[in-house]
């Protein structure tokens, strides 16, 4: 069985503050959803499936409650920043055997505000990561960018030009939390996070979030507008390998052929890619494991406005990504799909929108390159596609 | 060069014979006794084959750093360390384990480099496995 084609993603809402001190998790949570559904078409007493990350109190009994619906079909499943994207496919696949019609998706935090996430108990590895000082994802992702370099040659003003690539985009985009155009000489002058990653090479921290609503095809149907077509998805744990971790890929080696191959298409077929942006190294090594170029030459097809819309090779991330745009509660995986289905109605901003977009790729990246992660990647496509 | 915090490690059920361990400056780590994998980090079961028949050894506490992040500003315990290094060191037994590397400019750390353990204790009895360029 496929879900090629089993649902559409219908309703998509990204809320618009990057800062929101007056408002709850909660609020963010009801924002979003009822946001989505409206884009939709649909309103809460349609929902019969509910989606959320593990971050959300306690995940679906909490937001069922707070929406006041009761769903039959719920899943918590927690991939961090990539969560939202394991459910999207979830939904799908739900949705494929009949277990709901209409299924909702969201995520809300605070992470600039007020810190309300989530609080993992910690797990048998904890002992041998926490005593060295690793206390923040910048600090992981950098392992796997200086190996990356150490094996491949990858410079820091390669890097530098995925977030350059990035701030093109979010000029255009009027709630982007940093909408100011950089160089590669602003990325590799900004301050030294944790070698070889620049404070520049790093996403933003900001508040907010998103919804998603998926829809069955008979329901697609009745609400008669442009909607996306869920064509693959594919999902992995790339994780330290009994001590024998490989910083240079990420788990896209595994799940970006489960999606082609559902979706019965090719890295020469997506004319638009979101890709999980929470530090530059993020992007080059997903663009490679997914096969859109050879692994260890990510530096070079990365470079001369190579992902800059529309006419990059790749044009990628083009609402600015969470290098530039949003990443709401430290997770960036909402925004990537909804961006992707933006390019697919269209309805990008101009400057940025990919002529005749036919079929979208939005790739999240949930946990640590430098440990472990969830990577998921989903194809979208228009209705003929 | 940097002053780290000796932060007592999170001492289980799972992990205690390890750590006791490190009072006498040995670095342990197991093998399975079936299909001789070499198991990090430390656990009851084999993660190859699943058995429980491992045993434990000493092991040479000699690696190369896999790859390493300078730090410049850290948080918490480290907020006053200055700039330091967290590493991946390859030990010669195979696994790749997180780390500091101590006892050199942060400057002069490089892929590849040789580095052997040094024991930093904690205030709970046991001690950190750290590691500093061959002498």
């Amino acid at each position: 069985m496929s879900i090629r084609g089993a649902a559409y993603i219908a309703g998509i809402y990204e809320h618009p503050g990057r800062d929101l001190p007056d408002k709850t998790v909660w609020d963010i949570h009801i924002d979003v959803a009822l946001g989505a559904l409206a884009d939709a078409g649909l309103d809460m007493g349609d929902v019969d499936a509910l989606f959320c990350d593990g971050t959300a109190g306690f995940g679906v009994l909490t937001l069922a409650e707070y929406f006041n619906i009761r769903p039959t079909y719920v899943d918590n499943t927690e991939t961090g920043g990539s969560s939202y994207l394991a459910h999207v496919g979830h939904a799908a696949a739900a949705i494929a055997a009949g277990k709901c019609h209409v299924a909702l998706v969201t995520l809300a935090g605070k992470p600039k505000s007020g810190w309300q996430g989530p609080s993992f108990s910690p797990g048998p590895e904890a002992a041998f990561e926490q005593v060295w000082g690793m206390m923040g994802a910048p600090h992981s992702y950098a392992l796997a960018a200086q190996r990356h370099m150490y094996e491949f040659g990858t410079t820091s003003a390669q890097l530098a030009e995925i977030k350059v690539a990035a701030s093109i985009h979010a000029q255009y985009n009027p709630n982007a939390f940093l909408k100011n155009v950089v160089t590669v000489d602003d990325v590799l002058n900004s301050p030294m996070v944790a070698d070889p990653l620049h404070r520049l090479d790093c996403c933003v921290v900001t508040d907010g979030g998103g919804a998603l609503v998926i829809v069955s095809p008979e329901v697609a149907k009745k609400l008669g507008k442009t909607n996306a077509k869920i064509l693959g998805h594919g999902e992995a744990v790339k994780h330290t390998n009994n001590g024998r971790i490989d910083l240079t890929h990420t788990g896209a080696v595994w799940s970006g052929p489960q999606a082609f191959a559902e979706a019965g298409v090719t890295v020469k077929d997506i004319n638009y890619a979101s890709i999980y942006d929470s530090f530059t190294i993020t992007v080059l090594q997903t663009i490679e494991d997914l096969g859109f170029c050879e692994k260890g030459k990510g530096g070079a097809f990365v470079a001369d406005g190579g992902l800059v819309a529309p006419f990059g090779k790749l044009p990628f991330n083009t609402d600015g990504g969470g290098l530039c745009n949003n990443h709401p509660s430290n997770r960036g995986g909402i925004t990537k799909v909804i961006e992707a289905v933006r390019q697919l109605r269209g309805e990008a901003h101009e400057k940025v929108q990919v002529p005749n977009c036919q079929i979208a790729l939005a790739h999240g990246t949930g946990g640590s390159l430098g440990s472990r992660h969830g990577s998921v990647t989903l194809i979208l496509g228009q209705e003929d596609a | 060069m940097s002053t780290l915090p000796n932060p007592a490690p999170l001492v289980t059920q799972a992990n205690e014979a390890f750590w006791a361990a490190t009072a006498e400056g040995r670095f342990q780590l197991q093998r399975c006794n079936e299909c001789d994998t070499v198991l990090w980090f430390p656990r009851r079961h084999c993660p190859s084959c699943w058995t429980e028949n491992v045993s434990t050894f000493d092991a040479s506490g000699k690696g190369v750093v896999y790859s390493f992040t300078i730090v410049r500003k850290g948080a918490m315990l480290y907020k006053e360390a200055g700039p330091f290094v967290i590493a991946y060191v390859e030990l010669e037994e195979g696994p790749r384990v997180m780390t500091n590397i101590v006892e050199c400019d942060v400057e002069t750390v490089k892929v590849g480099m040789p580095v052997e353990v040094v024991w930093h204790d904690t205030e709970k009895g046991n001690a950190l496995y750290r590691f500093r360029p061959t002498v």
